[in-house]
């Protein structure tokens, strides 16, 4: 039975909540502001940089200084190949796991998981070396497949948890039926578990996307995506908090967008089998 | 085909080849620094005189740091020329990891280079790095505070009279703080600035024998004037300020003095920036009358990681970026005071670049500076604000956090005295000191 909820309780609630949200988006919003403003009055105190002149000087310095439209190619490459490539590996383990759980299956899933705990800077030596022995420094398919590794456990145990809610008779029946496995994966569970493939796709998008120390660690001036774009724009002797932010908002905004498009879609994955 | 255009195309599939050889594209790591961004401007001079091609990567000093380290000690070959300052520069060359310059054209002129720059950017002689620009350190102080408070400032000031002077001018009211100092945690931000000044104060990093010396006198007496100093007259939280927090302060009129960078010279009296452009004036950083300043010397530089395929081109960039026909090329498009400072001794001969405030002040602050013996009592080391080895980047940005958990009042002086003493102390013998 639902709990009543009191006007007042649900006034207060609807308070917090809001308090909560302009808290955590506070910082986003202040690196918005600061974009707009020049470079003297972006040091000034909270006030005075509201009220100081709006301008787009630094998003003209921005655009004059570094070619935003090749970081941004390469975040998409990066962001997008990487997730595709983790979803051919994953789709098939997922479902292994999932209809065909083995004795050590649970094990396997945690290990996969334990390599998340792992600090990434305890592998660059090595992953460094492979990659000059290898030709990929600086190589778009290089980071592809790093940043399909780092997130492939997390792209794992998402279809994981999905695959584990749909009824594993419908697929026995579709194998009645003589549908081969690719078919059966292809045509049977992927339309079902279509939702939660697609947040699953955009979770990694914006955890590749935003990824900072793999791509600035493994790519020069080729394959170099946003986040060294924006890197690029912190000075140790000079002001630079303006063009820092415009860098930041040019940066951020094609994946708030498709984050703000896509919202239903992925609360609703994320939150998937949370509640029968 | 006929004769005539066979031969058309052989002429030009030879030219075409030959063109290819020639013209390279260099990659070049940088720090994104005023006088950087300004070369990158630049480039296209370069590539209508050499032919070649440059692509820029830009990074945060410490991204940088960590990238060029990467690359330089695994042979990566990213990169044909890297950004390195001084303190990277004689270990890099010791290890056989840079390209010598010790060839470069008789229109260069390297003996025109501040022997302080040469000496800092060299190992055993030999020249690895060119500086592109220079600093030092000095006083950079509001003169009409200073008026107010009844003061005049020396050309070269004791460490006495800054206190002095910054408990005069504090006023708690009108949010100014007497004096503004890094405090900051890192080798590079607080702890260049507590190890230049306690040159001055007869402290050393180590002795002949390679020894820790935070448990002496010096030390403690200079991390005692400098915390008392500040809790007297710093701003507050002055334990998490590097140069760009005090920048700001002073830029906003919030500041006495400053003791930093030379570089800064120009920002903070830049009218488009700076709140207080027409009254800061310039002095020597201190000393304590033991015949050591509290200044230090840096330079940012090109080299070459030896190794890479196109050492030619990357000869031709520096020899470009570094030579004076570059700064009389930023002079004639962005005036004087925007050329990069600090690298050559024919700069401060220059009639016209004497008009320039801070420049007078910028070089007798650099002559005054000597990496070879930075302190009162002799070390085995070369560098002020860091001795070069490559085990100080880390034990110094150990060192330094303690001494800024000491000005948070964290923990006592002391205490962060004796952190430093055993952390230091552990660091060198696991090293084979």
């Amino acid at each position: 039975m639902a709990r009543a909820v009191t006007p007042r309780r649900k006034a207060l609630n609807t308070f917090a909540a809001w308090l909560i949200g302009l808290i955590i988006f506070f910082p986003i919003l202040w690196i918005f502001v600061l974009s707009f403003k020049t470079e003297g009055n972006a040091i000034l105190p909270p006030l005075d940089v509201l009220r100081a002149p709006w301008t787009f000087e630094s998003y003209g310095i921005v655009q004059d200084r570094s070619d935003y439209f090749k970081h941004f190619g390469n975040s998409v490459i990066l962001a997008f190949g990487s997730t595709l490539l983790g979803l051919i590996i994953a789709v098939p383990a997922a479902w292994a796991m999932a209809f065909v759980p083995g004795k050590r299956t649970k094990d396997i899933l945690m290990w996969m998981l334990s390599t998340k705990m792992l600090p990434a800077v305890g592998v660059l030596y090595p992953i460094y070396l492979m990659f000059i022995k290898l030709g990929l420094l600086d190589s778009r398919i290089g980071l592809v497949i790093v940043l399909m590794l780092i997130n492939l456990p997390i792209i794992v145990w998402m279809l994981y948890t999905y695959f584990r809610e749909i009824p594993g008779e419908i697929l026995e029946a579709a194998r009645m039926d003589g549908a081969t496995l690719r078919e059966e994966i292809l045509y049977v569970l992927t339309p079902m578990a279509l939702p939660g493939m697609a947040s699953t796709v955009l979770l990694n998008v914006i955890l590749a996307w935003n990824e900072a120390f793999w791509t600035l660690n493994l790519t020069a001036a080729k394959a170099a995506p946003l986040t060294a774009f924006i890197a690029s724009y912190s000075s140790p002797e000079g002001l630079f908090y303006a063009k820092l932010s415009a860098a930041s908002v040019m940066a951020i905004a094609p994946i708030l967008i498709m984050g703000w498009f896509s919202q239903k879609q992925l609360v609703r994955g994320l939150t998937f089998g949370a509640v029968k | 085909m006929s004769f005539k255009n066979a031969l058309r195309a052989a002429t030009a599939l030879t030219l075409i080849t030959a063109g290819g050889a020639y013209a390279e594209t260099i990659t070049i790591a940088t720090v994104n620094n005023g006088d950087m961004i300004r070369m990158q401007g630049y480039t296209d001079d370069f590539t209508a005189k050499t032919g070649h091609e440059v692509e820029w990567v830009t990074l945060e000093e410490n991204v940088l740091r960590q990238r060029v380290t990467t690359d330089i000690s695994t042979k990566g070959g990213q990169f044909d020329i890297m950004t390195i300052g001084m303190y990277e520069t004689p270990i890099w060359g010791a290890n056989g990891w840079l390209v010598p310059l010790d060839d470069l054209s008789a229109e260069y002129d390297a003996a025109d280079i501040l022997p302080a720059m040469a000496g800092g950017l060299s190992y055993e002689g030999t020249l690895y790095a060119a500086p592109f620009y220079g600093e030092s350190s000095m006083v950079m102080y509001r003169t009409d505070l200073m008026e107010k408070a009844g003061m005049g400032m020396p050309e070269a000031p004791t460490w006495s009279f800054i206190r002095e002077a910054a408990a005069a001018m504090t006023d708690r009211d009108n949010d100014i703080n007497g004096i503004c100092l890094r405090g900051k945690a890192g080798w590079g931000e607080g702890g260049a600035f507590i190890t230049a000044m306690s040159n001055s104060f007869g402290a050393r990093w180590f002795d002949m024998d390679w020894k820790a010396q935070f448990d002496t006198k010096p030390w403690h007496d200079t991390l005692t004037f400098f915390k008392g100093m500040m809790d007297e007259s710093g701003p507050a939280g002055y334990a998490t300020n590097g140069f760009n927090e005090n920048l700001s302060l002073f830029q906003q009129g919030k500041c006495g003095m400053w003791i930093d960078a030379t570089v800064a010279a120009s920002f903070v009296t830049n009218p488009d920036e700076s709140t207080v452009a027409d009254s800061v004036g310039f002095a020597l950083a201190p000393d304590n009358g033991l015949g050591k300043r509290s200044n230090w010397l840096w330079a940012w530089a090109l080299a070459i990681p030896a190794g890479t395929a196109k050492e030619d081109a990357a000869k031709q960039f520096i020899e470009w970026a570094t030579s004076k026909d570059y700064i009389e090329l930023v002079a004639a498009n962005e005036g004087w005071a925007n050329v990069p400072p600090g690298a050559r001794t024919s700069l401060y001969e220059n009639p016209n670049y004497k008009d320039i405030p801070f420049a007078k002040m910028t070089l007798k602050s650099i002559l005054s500076a000597d990496p070879l013996h930075p302190t009162v009592d002799p070390v085995p080391y070369v560098g002020i604000q860091f001795a070069a080895i490559p085990e100080f980047a880390g034990i110094a940005t150990e060192v330094s956090q303690e001494f800024s958990a000491a000005y948070a009042g964290q923990q006592t002086v002391e205490e962060a005295l004796a952190k430093a003493q055993a952390l230091t102390t552990d660091a060198m013998e696991a090293a084979g000191y």
